[in-house]
């Protein structure tokens, strides 16, 4: 099998408009008549169910929560970038997408990101006019902030909220096309199984999906001309991460079954700025945005002693005075300072605690320290800028940010891996689409602050409603997709089928076999050995440890309930015997990935000062894999990424 | 610590409701309120007898607004400006009795022990709470100036995050400030000025025949959301609803 990003031709800047310039549309009269499943309702998902439907397509949309308003999109925090260069310091369309592809350290494809900075100023044109609130200068003018791996203030944003804000936006314009009746809304029910049938080359083309109803437990099946998937990233692999409970891979997993590819599941992004951990019955980790790294300053003591001090509790932050402080991210990285891309920021902050100047009780925290931005601004206006944000932390912690410098360490936070996609955002199953987080494709090895928001909003309002267009036009001779083929029954009984095994072992067992007690252990395998350092011996044991526990997890797993009633335990046994097939594929692709790039970091492979080290000579590509049947290994395939436009260099914030 | 808890159990819609009560131990005062169900959920899972709780959650950050339990006659529990996720045992003494029960109002029915239907906020959301704006026809983002006052009031009033809080708090279980935050958020900007009328005619409507009851103006919604949006909303609310009624 080969793969072709489909990347059309001309001029870098020309790509997007050549496409639209060429590509097929289909007639109002025919669009209502072609059905298309979005599943996942975030910023992807919304944007594209309710752009689609205010076309005229008849939209059926999936999410797993009781409402579309509560995807996980809500929880960035932020902001969104944009290339309009309001604050004319020198941004431009080519700047942010020279910082794109340097912060994801090369190892995306150019149009993509391209495209994607070209659509950035569309983006906040549309949000605003939703009356999505935007922080303002007393003028009326927008407003702006700086983020991670830029030197411009391009990053949009409302207070800490601007997912949420951005998402309400969304869920405003797919609430409307509700009441239009072009889209239909289908809440709590969760994407078991995708619907396939061999087109006339052998590809799979996608015909529908079933679902599981969470209320009542009974599956569905549902047809359409198209299935897009947004249903977001794979990070609760390490069961701790800054995402909501419920995100989980499974909807891109039953796709992958089903021969979609999946790209560079080891490309997975560790956030430097997170409440550290705290006990084994933690359920979540909680981010404290990027945007505090404007006025934060991140430092641990200079000498060892200080540290011990201060994790045996009998000195405080407070009491080492300034030249006993190591600022280290300024120190190390002069230019960039504490605004360094997210991975660096966090190997940074490992490296300090594995060399034993971690604070805390256990050595895994540093300081976030925001006393200097107080006496420069006061007290009010750092109040304004993050004032929520240091509420939740009082609430979590139980210590004031206004008086201690808030303890933070880094967490599994986005996935840059994903189904893959060509340029029109279609997966190697004909009529699949993959949208936001949950496709692999702009952000290469490490992705930017603030860059997630513009990725998903990009998808769905602005360039799946070209190419999904594009595709149907040669179907509108189809008909109304049918539910009642040999294709659905037996994508039906899979469900059926798969549900029951979870259940077959479930008889009363002694504890710790619980879908939770399994999700916990597979976690603590993927952070130990699979985390943010990562070498051929740590990965090995990944791989032989992730072996075991699915024995043991097809053995042992104890669900509590029935199949056919609302059970959370089963809705989290099924996203677990996903997870762990996953697991085995990251540590895999991460093993044959000998090199270190972005998020990627290999032992193996750094520089003398402790910095990444690409092989580009061997790596520039992408790694997507195919799928060969549950339980044998994966087939490895390659897409070549060549870099015409940007000048390959090696990352240097310094 | 150790906390004894009355819990109400409902198989499902229809079925007649109880309260159970269990006990859990050695419960650190760092776990959240959350967490410490499901460290009784797992005892409970081990029980051949005994089923889990269920109760909503998600983001467990308190911006989702998918949990939301009655706890202690108060929704989201002893504490202001959170939900029930970022509840911390701390908030209780070592010993205490905790009575946990779903949002109780006729315009969510419950769905299963403390999980309860609130698709009716979709239902107002989608009576008119937004505005018609579409990707092809949007201005540059520059031309439209936000004077920086209403630009904040209009955040204030969009940070609801859609839990219920202000209708389970409500002696009539009025949804008075949830239709008030959203109409406040978009007749405050200059955007939302072209659908205003219709707006606020479309929403109070869907409001009243979804079986929310009225306003009383007790305000134990703004004492109670854990966003805390002020009752300054209902006031513009009832202002628009006025000026619409009168065109």
């Amino acid at each position: 099998m080969t793969i072709n990003p489909n990347i059309p031709q001309g001029a870098l800047p020309d790509k997007w408009q050549n496409y639209k310039e060429s590509q097929q549309l289909v007639s109002p009269a025919n669009k209502r008549k072609l059905r298309i499943i979005v599943v996942g309702t975030g910023l992807a998902g919304a944007s594209a169910a309710s752009t689609l439907g205010q076309l005229g397509f008849a939209v059926d949309a999936f999410c797993l929560q009781d409402s579309p308003r509560r995807a996980h999109s809500i929880a960035a925090q932020g902001g969104i970038n944009a290339a309009k260069n309001y604050q004319n310091d020198g941004d431009s369309v080519e700047r942010l997408f020279r910082d794109t592809i340097k912060g994801g350290d090369y190892r995306a494809r150019e149009a993509n990101v391209y495209r994607l900075a070209q659509l950035s100023n569309n983006i906040i044109d549309l949000c605003v006019a939703q009356g999505v609130p935007f922080a303002r200068e007393y003028g009326g003018q927008l407003a702006n902030r700086s983020f991670g791996g830029a030197q411009v203030s391009r990053t949009f944003y409302a207070r800490g909220q601007t997912g949420q804000q951005l998402l309400l936006g969304a869920y405003g314009a797919l609430s409307r096309e509700v009441a239009r009746g072009t889209v239909t809304l289908h809440t709590r029910h969760e994407m078991l199984e995708l619907v396939t049938e061999p087109d006339t080359d052998g590809t799979p083309v996608a015909r529908g999906i079933i679902t599981r109803n969470l209320v009542t437990g009974q599956l569905e099946r549902h047809a359409a001309h198209a299935v897009v998937i947004a249903s977001g990233g794979y990070g609760n692999v390490y069961h701790l991460s800054t995402n909501a409970l419920g995100s989980n891979v499974s909807a891109a997993w039953a796709c992958h079954r089903k021969g979609a590819l999946f790209a560079n599941p080891c490309f997975v992004q560790i956030h430097p700025t997170c409440i550290p951990m705290h006990g084994d019955y933690q359920s979540k980790l909680t981010l404290m945005s990027e945007s505090l790294r404007n006025d934060g300053r991140i430092w641990v003591p200079r000498t060892k002693q200080l540290a011990e001090q201060l994790r045996q509790g009998t000195i405080t932050a407070n009491d080492i005075p300034a030249d006993e402080r190591d600022y280290y991210l300024e120190r190390r990285y002069p230019a960039f300072g504490n605004l360094v891309p997210r991975d660096v920021a966090s190997r940074a902050a490992k490296e300090r605690c594995d060399a034993g100047f971690g604070v805390a009780y256990d050595g895994n925290a540093v300081f976030l320290d925001f006393a200097d931005a107080i006496a420069r601004l006061g007290k009010d206006t750092v109040s304004q800028r993050y004032g929520n944000l240091f509420s939740m932390y009082h609430k979590i912690v139980d210590q004031d940010p206004y008086s201690t410098p808030m303890i933070i360490y880094p967490a599994v936070h986005y996935t840059m891996g994903g189904l893959w996609v060509d340029y029109q955002l279609q997966t190697t199953v004909r009529g699949l689409f993959a949208a936001g987080e949950a496709n692999f494709s702009d952000h290469g090895a490490n992705r930017l602050g603030a860059s997630a928001l513009m990725q998903g909003l990009a998808d769905g309002y602005f360039i799946l409603p070209y190419t999904l267009q594009n595709y149907l036009a040669s179907h509108i001779h189809d008909g109304m997709p049918s539910t009642d083929t040999q294709a659905f029954a037996i994508a039906h009984q899979e469900a059926t089928d798969r549900i029951a095994a979870l259940f077959s072992h479930s008889g009363y067992k002694p504890s710790n076999n619980t879908p939770a007690d399994f999700h916990r252990r597979l976690g603590n395998i993927m952070w130990q050995h699979c985390g943010m350092a990562r070498s051929k011996q740590s990965l090995t044991t990944a791989l032989q440890l992730i072996g075991e526990l699915s024995q043991e997890f097809h053995q042992n797993l104890h669900i509590p309930g029935s199949a056919d009633e609302m059970n959370p335990a089963l809705d989290q046994a099924l996203h677990v015997a996903d997870y762990i097939p996953l697991a085995s594929l990251i540590a895999t692709d991460a093993l044959l990935r000998e090199e270190s790039c972005g998020g990627h970091f290999r032992v193996e492979h750094q520089t003398p000062d402790g910095e990444t080290l690409r092989d580009d000579e061997h790596f520039m590509h992408v790694a997507a894999w195919q799928h060969q049947g549950s339980g044998q290994p994966e087939t490895r395939l390659t897409e070549p990424l060549s870099y015409q436009h940007i000048n390959l260099s090696t990352r240097n914030y310094k | 610590m150790n906390f004894k808890l009355h819990i109400w159990r409902q198989p499902n819609a229809k079925a007649k409701g109880h309260f159970e009560t269990y006990s859990v131990a050695n419960i650190s005062p760092d776990c959240s309120f959350l967490e410490m169900l499901d460290i009784l959920n797992a005892q409970l899972s081990t029980n051949p007898v005994s089923h889990p709780v269920c109760f909503d959650n998600d983001c467990r950050e308190g911006i989702c607004g998918m949990c939301g339990l009655y706890i202690n006659g108060r929704p989201h529990g002893n504490d202001d400006g959170i939900t029930t996720c970022q509840l911390h045992m701390r908030r209780f003494r070592d010993g205490d009795e905790i009575w946990i029960e779903p949002w109780r109002a006729k315009a969510f029915p419950i769905i299963k022990d403390l999980v309860v239907d609130r698709s009716a906020f979709d239902t107002i959301i989608q009576a008119g709470g937004y505005i018609s704006a579409t990707p092809g026809a949007a201005p540059d983002a520059r031309n439209t100036l936000v004077d920086k006052h209403s630009a904040d009031l209009a955040m204030d009033a969009a940070q609801c995050i859609g839990c219920g809080a202000c209708v389970a708090a409500c002696k009539n279980a009025s949804a008075m400030l949830f239709v008030a935050a959203k109409v406040s958020h978009l007749a405050l900007l200059p955007q939302g000025q072209p659908e205003a009328k219709q707006r606020v005619k479309a929403m109070v409507f869907a409001m009243d025949s979804l079986g929310f009851g009225s306003c009383s103006n007790t305000y134990a919604c703004e004492a109670e959301c854990p966003k805390q949006i002020k009752r300054d909303n209902i006031a513009r609310l009832n202002r628009q609803w006025e000026a619409a009624k009168m065109s």
